[in-house]
């Protein structure tokens, strides 16, 4: 059994929350985008966040190593868009696997600090796998219903890329996250396999979908009980929800997938939904009174945040997660 | 992870999830977008109408599909475009979507297409153990993979499952691999364990039903979680026509399939009566037979249908009982021999019928023609098949000839025909069994029809035209040079002012030929069939009284269709000559194994025993050749059309007997191996043993289309070592044929008029040259060459070309350069030595003869050309050492626009 699988036994995991967020607070310039590597890379590089990893590794390191101080079990590599198919907006392709070795770098070497000064709680890094920004279940063009900017076939290469970078740079597990086209990753999923088996090892998977709205599909049209069918095949080690909703709105949809399965579950849901201005405002106490709802309910097994979330969010939702048992499954009863 | 028993239930999705438990009691498939069970789906998909395909699927939803079967399988169709297109059309319409999808192919390729666009969790249909455990394996790996469930036929290595122990023995073996092997989700299976027709008649079928019942409910015990899953209305094949016995059938069949276990599978709907509504009898009767209770139960059932056949007012219903038409009124009776092709009692009846009436005349326009305006009637409406009708002129034809000479005593009498339509096979083409059929079913509607034979030059359709008067001219053939041949005949017409409507037909001509390139050129209508079936209702259309408005309309859908197809052909980018040669298939031939042929040289086969070659046959094509559509065998037992093709298969292997018993077709071959190697990149040299010095030269074709990257642009030239290499490599050239005896036999049966088994035999004979190549090319593979000499494979799987080395026909895709063939004559010295010509337009006479080349690299595969660019054709034309017009003429088909 996997390490992980014997702390999610035991405890409710915490996973960490935005890194974009923290990000802001940096005020990172163009320049300090580029670095001294990429001084005369000729497109703009401003909002390549991943690439940070690269030119300013230092505040990346500090970002994973707040979440962990703030109780987090599970950070995630700064690797949302280190696809050639996202990292083709900077001009970037050739650069994904540096970029995905050198992020799951950083976070494990944080982690395994913060592992050796206290073995009782072991941290773990999730390497991120983000939806891209193209989706293989629709076409882009109203007037063409058949068409599809991206086939199954590209976005399976392009994670294969991504998830080879991601272990060969340490990571625990293989978050496939923020999915709102589950064709995407269907995609992302047989890449892993394939990886699996080329290098005959075992990794563990989190699957976390995303539903759009109050809908309560995900953006591709599935409802939470055909997008779990759709992707169960593969032996995860969780699935669960993150972004688009806050914790409340989010609530319904966990029960529903809380019931259904037989994995782990996870969320990391948004601090509440944006305001006028895109902003996150749901403070740290209010995510937590929402939060300490579905360890009432017993649905979750690993929690944590996405947009709008910072290390109080963590922290408040971290001393929340401790005073409740786990949800228990079937493999484990 | 395992998943905890209780909750292992089948569970699909589309936008929503279904799951199988228990209670769901049964799944129904939706089966009409398939394109091999409808016609009208075919239709649609051809002609890209994929908003009215998408009308089709919505109607399945609608009427209650809990699961929507998706087939593309259809040999003109790109069936991997056609699955892409509608699955991601699909998607975009949510109402249709929610349901989960049946991806059903027997091509591994577009199975693959479909799982790759859809977002749910799809059924696959069907994977079986027939090619063996490893590709077997293979794809359960990826389908699960992909994360599909899938239904597993009871197939394996030596056939499929025909009774209760070789079912159990295929569905334990396939989950014991699955489940135990790939570690395949247990509840994803679903397993067909074949449901046949039951009340057949023949002993060996008598449990079909029962073993089906207790296979289902032993693999429901045995195999946990797995499902079954079946095509109900096989069931009842035998009672076709009879709905009443049909719905009541499968509906008691549903009842006890379901109460032992069978929990999806495909029924229609409206063909299912309600179980406790049957009338006690039938049930009882239908039960008996199912359960094999009796030794009369088939007998008991048949009586019961006979009775309760007037309800329904099918005319099949009707043969049941063959003695008891005989005491139906006149017309009657010659409407059923008509229809049912009896020919045993027509002269009686019609004499009956000359009597009766004033002038003999009076028979064929009043009794016959009655007769057959109700084949007319029902072949035009899809209730009778094209084997059928020929059986019916061939009835029709023995009355006229028995009424003839009356006719000729009253001399006043002569027989008023709809229309008068001239027909020919092109000059240079040989092949007219498409004709052939065409004209006999346009005679049985009352069309005089001039058939001019093949090889007719346009001087003389053009003088028959004129001289016979005639309304419409039938225009056929097979091979591509033909194509060009009937854009000539309408120029000739349209110089000549001739103003006769056009009917276009045969294997390679198609509607976009006939828009593009003849209609711009003929005043007057031009039409193409691509069925018998259509020849009627067009020659009718064209023929009425004010058939203006018809023509004006063809016209213009011609025209609209001609923009249209010229406006969306997908642009296709291409490469110059020479970067298509640098982009070469390439063989390491450092590595490559090279196996030097034990008997180079010539070798005639003389006076070969045809008997051999029977198991060597590919019927499919066979039933093609009379629109029957399916695969062999599983065409026998279609829902559509088995009954037809078991007849017609019955008829074939009847005459096939006569063949070999009586010895009435040849069969000869001469092959040759020869030390070859490419050179110039696209040209193969080849030397003859005898004379060191006389060297050949085969030009291949390279394609030019622009591939994806790490695709190859092939020649066949690639699968010869290059000079250049100083390694000897081999290669082989044939031709084959069973033709001498076909056409004086043909002549014979037509003088009997029976032109049924007058087109039967060249169908035959084209179907032996095929299985002679077969047979000659599996001969050299494993004697002569011997570059395989451990190949141990079935027909099934030489006919799936499964073997090491390839044996490309000029004329066909690979090389649809028909010049070859005159190299491949010339180094043979073919004609002399066999007898077999070439026409002008380089077809092979007989034209049940097979030619082409034998390459035996193992790297060596099938490819199609595709279209080429100018520059290939100057080059190739230097190479021929022709005028580069003279080359376009011959490469037409594939030179891109």
């Amino acid at each position: 059994m996997s390490n992980i699988k014997k702390e999610l036994i035991k405890r409710i995991l915490v996973l960490d929350g935005a890194m974009g967020t923290m990000l802001q607070q940096y005020n990172f310039s163009e320049d300090d985008f580029r670095g001294e590597r990429f001084k005369d890379y000729p497109s703009p590089l401003k909002g390549n966040n991943d690439l940070l990893s690269i030119t300013q590794p230092k505040a990346i390191a500090e970002i994973h190593a707040k979440y962990f101080e703030a109780g987090a079990d599970i950070v995630e590599t700064n690797t949302f868009s280190g696809t050639t198919i996202a990292m083709a907006d900077y001009d970037m392709e050739d650069l994904v696997y540096e970029l995905n070795f050198e992020s799951a770098k950083i976070a494990k070497q944080v982690a395994e600090k913060f592992t050796e000064a206290n073995p009782e709680k072991p941290r773990f890094v999730a390497g991120s796998i983000g939806p891209t920004n193209k989706t293989a279940s629709l076409s882009p063009d109203v007037n063409r219903p058949e068409y599809r900017a991206i086939t199954f076939n590209e976005l399976r290469i392009a994670y294969k890329q991504q998830v080879e970078a991601l272990i060969d740079g340490g990571v625990d597990i293989l978050l496939v996250e923020t999915i709102f086209d589950t064709l995407n990753a269907k995609a992302a999923l047989f890449a892993i396999e394939e990886v699996k088996e080329e290098r005959n090892i075992d990794i563990p998977i989190m699957v976390s979908g995303t539903i759009t709205d109050a809908s309560g599909r995900t953006l591709s049209g599935q409802t939470v009980e055909a997008f779990l069918t759709s992707i169960s095949h593969i032996p995860l080690l969780s699935v669960g929800f993150n972004c688009a909703l806050g914790a409340q709105q989010l609530k319904p949809y966990l029960q529903r997938l809380s019931n259904e399965t037989e994995f782990f579950t996870s969320a990391h849901p948004n601090a509440g939904l944006p305001n006028a201005f895109g902003d996150y405002d749901e403070t740290p106490k209010q995510m937590q009174h929402y939060i300490e709802d579905y360890l009432k309910d017993n649905l979750i097994n690993i929690i944590g945040g996405c947009c709008g979330t910072s290390p109080e969010h963590i922290k408040a939702i971290a001393e929340v997660a401790q005073k409740y048992k786990p949800r228990l499954i079937q493999e484990f009863a | 992870m395992a998943v905890s028993d209780t909750k292992k239930y089948l569970t699909l999705s589309g936008l929503e999830p279904l799951v199988v438990t228990p209670e769901s009691n049964f799944i129904n498939v939706g089966e009409r977008t398939n394109v091999t069970g409808s016609r009208k789906f075919l239709r649609l998909i051809k002609e890209e109408k994929y908003d009215e395909a998408l009308e089709v699927a919505r109607d399945q939803v609608e009427g209650g599909a809990q699961i929507l079967d998706v087939n593309m399988d259809e040999g003109m169709l790109d069936g991997v475009y056609a699955m892409t297109t509608f699955l991601n059309l699909i998607a975009s319409e949510p109402d249709i979507s929610r349901i989960p999808l049946m991806i059903d192919s027997s091509k591994w390729e577009i199975i693959e297409a479909g799982l790759q666009v859809a977002q749910g969790k799809c059924v696959v249909n069907s994977i079986s153990l027939k090619e063996g455990e490893a590709e077997f394996k293979h794809h359960a790996k990826l389908i699960k993979r992909y994360g599909a469930a899938v239904v597993v036929m009871a197939f394996d290595e030596a056939g499929q499952a025909d009774n209760y122990d070789r079912r159990i023995e295929i569905c334990k073996r396939s989950y014991h691999i699955l489940v135990n092997e790939l570690n395949f989700p247990a509840q994803d299976i679903i397993f067909d364990p074949n449901i046949f027709p039951v009340a057949t008649g023949m002993d060996e079928h008598r449990r079909n039903a029962l073993d089906f019942f207790e296979a289902t409910k032993w693999i429901r015990e045995n195999l946990p979680h797995a499902n079954v899953s079946g095509g109900v209305s096989n069931v009842s094949f035998s009672f076709r026509g009879n709905n009443v016995v049909r719905e009541a059938m499968h509906s008691a069949f549903l009842y006890h399939a379901i109460k032992n276990g069978m929990n999806l599978g495909i029924v229609n709907p409206t063909m299912l009566e309600v179980y406790d509504e049957i009338d006690k009898d039938l049930l009882e009767r239908i039960e008996d037979v199912f359960f094999d209770r009796r030794d009369d139960a088939t007998e008991r059932l048949m009586e019961i249908a006979e009775s309760l056949a007037g309800t329904s007012r099918d005319l099949s219903a009707q043969s049941t009982n063959i003695q008891a038409w005989r005491n139906d009124a006149l017309q009657d009776r010659i409407t059923h021999a008509l229809v049912k092709g009896v020919d045993k009692f027509i002269i009686e009846d019609v004499e009956e019928a000359r009597l009766a009436s004033d002038k003999p005349i009076e028979v064929i326009e009043g009794h016959l023609m009655i007769g057959m305006n109700v084949v007319g009637d029902l072949f035009g409406s899809g209730k009778m098949f094209l084997p059928q009708v020929v059986k019916s002129a061939r009835v029709m034809k023995k009355a006229v000839a028995y009424l003839q000479p009356f006719i000729e005593a009253e001399k006043d009498g002569k027989q008023e025909f709809a229309g008068k339509i001239l027909m020919a096979t092109v000059k240079g083409d040989v092949h007219d069994i498409g004709k052939n059929i065409v004209s006999v079913v346009l005679g049985c509607n009352n069309y005089e029809i001039i058939d001019l034979g093949v090889m007719v030059p346009p001087e003389k359709i053009i003088e028959t035209a004129i001289k016979e008067n005639v309304d419409i001219i039938g225009l056929s053939g097979l091979i591509t040079p033909s194509l060009d041949e009937m854009v000539y005949v309408s120029k000739a017409l349209e110089k000549e002012n001739i103003e006769i409507p056009l009917i276009i037909g045969g294997a390679t001509t198609s509607r976009a030929h006939s828009a593009v390139k003849i209609a711009p050129h003929y005043k007057n209508t031009v039409v193409h069939i691509n069925d018998a079936s259509r020849a009627v209702t067009v020659v009718g259309d064209l023929l009425k009284k004010d058939s203006r408005v018809y023509k004006e309309q063809i016209r213009e859908e011609y025209d609209a269709f001609r923009e249209q197809f010229l406006k969306r052909t997908r642009k296709k980018e291409y490469l110059t000559l020479s970067e298509a040669r640098r982009n070469k298939f390439k063989i390491n031939w450092n590595t490559s194994e090279i196996v030097k042929p034990d008997q180079l040289g010539i070798h005639i086969i003389d006076d070969f025993d045809i008997t051999k070659l029977e198991e060597f046959i590919d019927w499919s094509p066979f039933f093609r050749s009379w629109d029957l559509h399916g695969k062999y065998p599983a065409i026998l037992t279609d829902d559509v059309v088995g009954e037809q093709a078991s007849e017609l298969s019955a008829d074939a292997k009847k005459l096939l007997k006569r063949i070999f018993d009586e010895k009435l077709l040849k069969a000869k071959a001469i092959f040759g191996l020869f030390e070859a190697n490419s050179i110039n990149d696209d040209d193969i040299e080849i030397s003859l043993l005898k004379a060191q010095n006389e060297t050949h030269k085969f030009l291949t074709l390279r394609q030019q289309s622009k591939k994806a990257k790490g695709k190859p642009n092939i020649a066949l030239a690639d699968f010869i070592a290059p000079k250049s290499t100083g390694k000897q490599d081999y290669m082989g050239a044939f031709c084959v044929t069973t033709g001498f005896g076909t056409q004086e036999l043909a002549e014979k049966f037509e003088a009997e008029h029976d032109d049924y088994n007058a087109i039967m035999i060249k169908a035959l004979a084209d179907r032996l040259a095929e299985a002679f190549a077969e047979y000659l090319h599996k001969e050299v593979r494993t004697k002569h060459w011997n570059y395989d000499r451990n190949e141990n494979l079935t027909n099934e799987e030489l006919i799936k070309e499964s073997y090491k080395g390839i044996r490309p026909a000029p004329g066909y895709p690979a090389c649809p350069d028909h010049l070859e063939k005159t190299t491949i004559w010339e180094i043979l010295n073919v004609e002399e030595n066999i007898g077999v010509k070439l026409t002008e337009s380089l077809a092979m006479w007989p034209a049940a003869s097979v030619s082409g080349y034998y390459f035996g690299n193992p790297e060596a595969r099938y490819f199609g050309l595709g279209k080429i660019k100018e520059d290939q054709i100057e080059d190739y034309a230097k190479r021929r050492n022709i005028s580069e017009e003279e080359a376009t003429k011959w490469l037409s088909p594939n030179i891109a626009d």
